[in-house]
């Protein structure tokens, strides 16, 4: 019972500035820690313990030996790795195919989203909408999959149209040419996610004040000036948030698209920083190596996005963290 | 119109009548010209999807002589046959069902109860987890530090690991959290005037009232279990019965893709002897899989449309 009124008492009269965190209060709260600590030492476990593996990034790591046996080598991986040609065209790859994604991602979504809003038959706008989110519920496996089938050259769809289009003589061996290969990974990303990437921008065109419209047409616009000067601008706050928040995705470019369509021929352009980790971490046991190339990843990434809540903030937007 | 609360689908329902008003040819073109392009939308995103079904219904050997777009040429079952009767991929299909089962339930079940801890304006300690559980949003430890982590719980090559890894997720309590957000107060309270302790109140009222939002995060992270294999590559690679679906759909996929000059090449692969008769190839394997690992979640989808466009909109505002 009195567990009972103590709570009730918390209710109706919320903290009034800094309640000091007493005994008595937690235990008056027990249920509510039962319910969240497990879970808080469960995340600390999975999410903040293996950061304490970082240490391996300044060590010559050798299995098997205990921590105070590894030999600390300061920053000799970083070093070894802004030096290594290997690594910096991977970092290349990884921003440039960050930075595709990104643009090619976000000019697909609004011009999509613009056009269907545009349908007038609700039934056929419901339609598209519906199977354009198909393909981002597929895993990346069945994507390349598809992307690989399509792309082949005894008998991809893409080979036969073009040639069918008369706008190539012969099909093209799309996959095993690296300079093709930025550009399949950004039409690849647009294919699965540009449906799903328009729900937002649809829900921001939808709460657009529709008096701005009337007042658009009695000023004789017409729906090319609507699009522009009217729900543009209404939707350009969507746009700024959403093009901050990825700009700390950029070295996201992607692990398993570049995984899996990747081969020998094109390995100068496909590789990314987590194939780089993966192959040199966990194929070849360079522990510390691979785990410097994550912490670098990691660092770059917090960085972007701290700068870019900066911005936001200057801008006057509202911030992320 | 001269309803003052209108819901944004409703005025743009009304924007959209008005603009029927403009008349003259302009519209005609541009309405020809927005339908071929949806029309082009929806050919491309559908294409390779009806093309694998008719590959995976169409005789193995004969795929590979090519034309096949839309409709099987030589119609035949044996390609599922071969799926659901060969060990490895029947046995992975089970695993895959399994850990989205188990996944899902527990997701579900622990990141509300941590939401609903975490909406209790009145709780201590809300402030410092909701800040622990939010930053690991922004960073993770990376790959070889997650490696070691799983090796030294011994879940190398368990099959907990593809559900203990990714029991809570921050991203999912932050949507559910706002939702809770919107029950009104006073419900809560009346339970704990009856004498309802939180657990009480989580499981009788937060959880019912929850569905809609509960059905878009069930449905993500179904997909995103359902639909992973890396795990399976890195952690359970070394034993068979644990692989999953999408596990055995790369291999095949691997397979298929380093023989493309030559499909005959890697017949067999994934295969036991009873199915690897000249019907069956790699190739027509992958597409019976294919369609097996996507329609479960492709009859889900279509239905739980409305909630998922509300549970994203409240996620990204709010994150």
């Amino acid at each position: 019972m009195d567990e009972i009124l103590a709570e009730k008492k918390v209710v109706r009269h919320p903290k009034k500035k800094k309640q000091p965190i007493t005994w008595d209060l937690i235990k008056s709260q027990n249920q509510l820690v039962w319910m969240s600590v497990p879970l808080l030492l469960y995340i600390i476990l999975f999410a903040y313990v293996p950061v304490w593996g970082w240490t391996m990034a300044f060590q010559d790591y050798r299995p098997g030996r205990a921590f105070n046996d590894q030999k600390w080598v300061g920053f000799k991986q970083f070093k070894f790795l802004l030096t290594d040609d290997n690594f910096l065209r991977v970092l290349r790859n990884t921003f440039a195919m960050g930075l595709i994604n990104l643009i090619l991602g976000f000019v697909t979504a609004i011009v999509l989203a613009l056009l269907l809003n545009e349908i007038r038959k609700v039934f056929w706008k419901r339609a598209v909408q519906t199977i354009s989110y198909l393909p981002h519920f597929l895993s990346w496996i069945i994507v390349t999959g598809i992307v690989a089938t399509s792309l082949s050259i005894n008998d991809g769809i893409v080979n036969i149209v073009l040639m069918k289009l008369h706008l190539i003589r012969e099909p093209i061996l799309w996959l095993s040419e690296g300079k093709y290969f930025w550009g399949i990974v950004g039409a690849s990303h647009v294919w699965k996610e540009v449906g799903w990437n328009t729900i937002i921008y649809l829900a921001a065109i939808a709460s657009v004040d529709p008096a701005l419209y009337e007042a658009a047409e009695i000023d004789g616009a017409n729906r090319y000036k609507k699009m522009r000067f009217v729900t543009l601008p209404g939707i350009k706050a969507t746009i700024v948030i959403l093009l901050i928040m990825s700009v700390g995705h950029v070295l996201e470019a992607g692990f398993e698209v570049q995984y899996l369509l990747g081969n020998g021929l094109i390995v100068d352009w496909s590789e990314t920083i987590d194939i780089f980790v993966l192959k040199y971490g966990i194929a070849q046991g360079n522990y510390s190596l691979a785990t410097a190339g994550g912490i670098f990843k990691t660092v770059v990434s917090i960085t972007l996005l701290l700068f870019a809540n900066w911005t936001a903030k200057r801008l006057g937007e509202e911030r992320l963290l | 119109m001269g309803n003052q609360q209108i819901s944004p689908q409703k005025t743009a329902g009304i924007v959209i009548k008005k603009r029927l008003g403009s008349s003259g040819m302009e519209p005609i073109l541009f309405n020809t010209f927005n339908t071929i392009f949806m029309i082009i939308l929806v050919t491309v995103t559908l294409y390779p999807f009806l093309n694998t079904i008719a590959v995976s219904f169409n005789a193995g050997n004969d795929t590979i002589r090519g034309g096949i777009y839309l409709w099987p040429r030589i119609w035949t079952t044996q390609n599922y046959k071969a799926v659901f009767v060969t060990g490895t991929i029947y046995d992975a299909f089970w695993v895959s069902v399994a850990r989205t089962v188990l996944s899902t339930i527990l997701n579900i079940f622990l990141t509300t109860m941590l939401a609903y801890t975490l909406s209790r304006k009145e709780y201590v300690f809300r402030k410092s987890i909701t800040v622990i559980f939010v930053l690991t949003m922004y960073f993770s430890a990376g790959l070889i530090p997650g490696y070691f982590l799983i090796k030294n719980l011994h879940l190398l090559n368990s099959f907990w690991v593809y559900v203990l890894p990714s029991m809570v997720s921050a991203f999912n309590m932050i949507v559910i959290r706002t939702y809770i957000g919107t029950i009104p107060e006073s419900l809560l309270e009346s339970a704990k005037i009856d004498g309802a302790g939180d657990f009480k109140i989580f499981i009788r009222i937060i959880f019912p009232l929850c569905k809609p939002v509960l059905a878009t995060v069930a449905l993500f992270v179904a997909v995103g279990a359902w639909n992973s294999w890396f795990d399976a590559f890195l952690y359970t690679s070394s034993r068979q019965e644990l692989s999953t679906l999408q596990y055995e759909l790369m291999k095949l996929l691997s397979s298929t893709m380093n023989s493309n000059s030559n499909p005959n090449v890697a017949a067999g692969v994934g295969m036991n002897q009873n199915s690897a008769q000249a019907m069956v190839t790699p190739l027509s394997i992958r597409a019976a899989v294919t369609i097996v690992a996507s329609v479960p979640i492709l009859v889900v989808y279509p239905f739980m449309q409305k909630y998922f466009v509300v549970g994203l909109n409240v996620g990204s505002v709010k994150e």
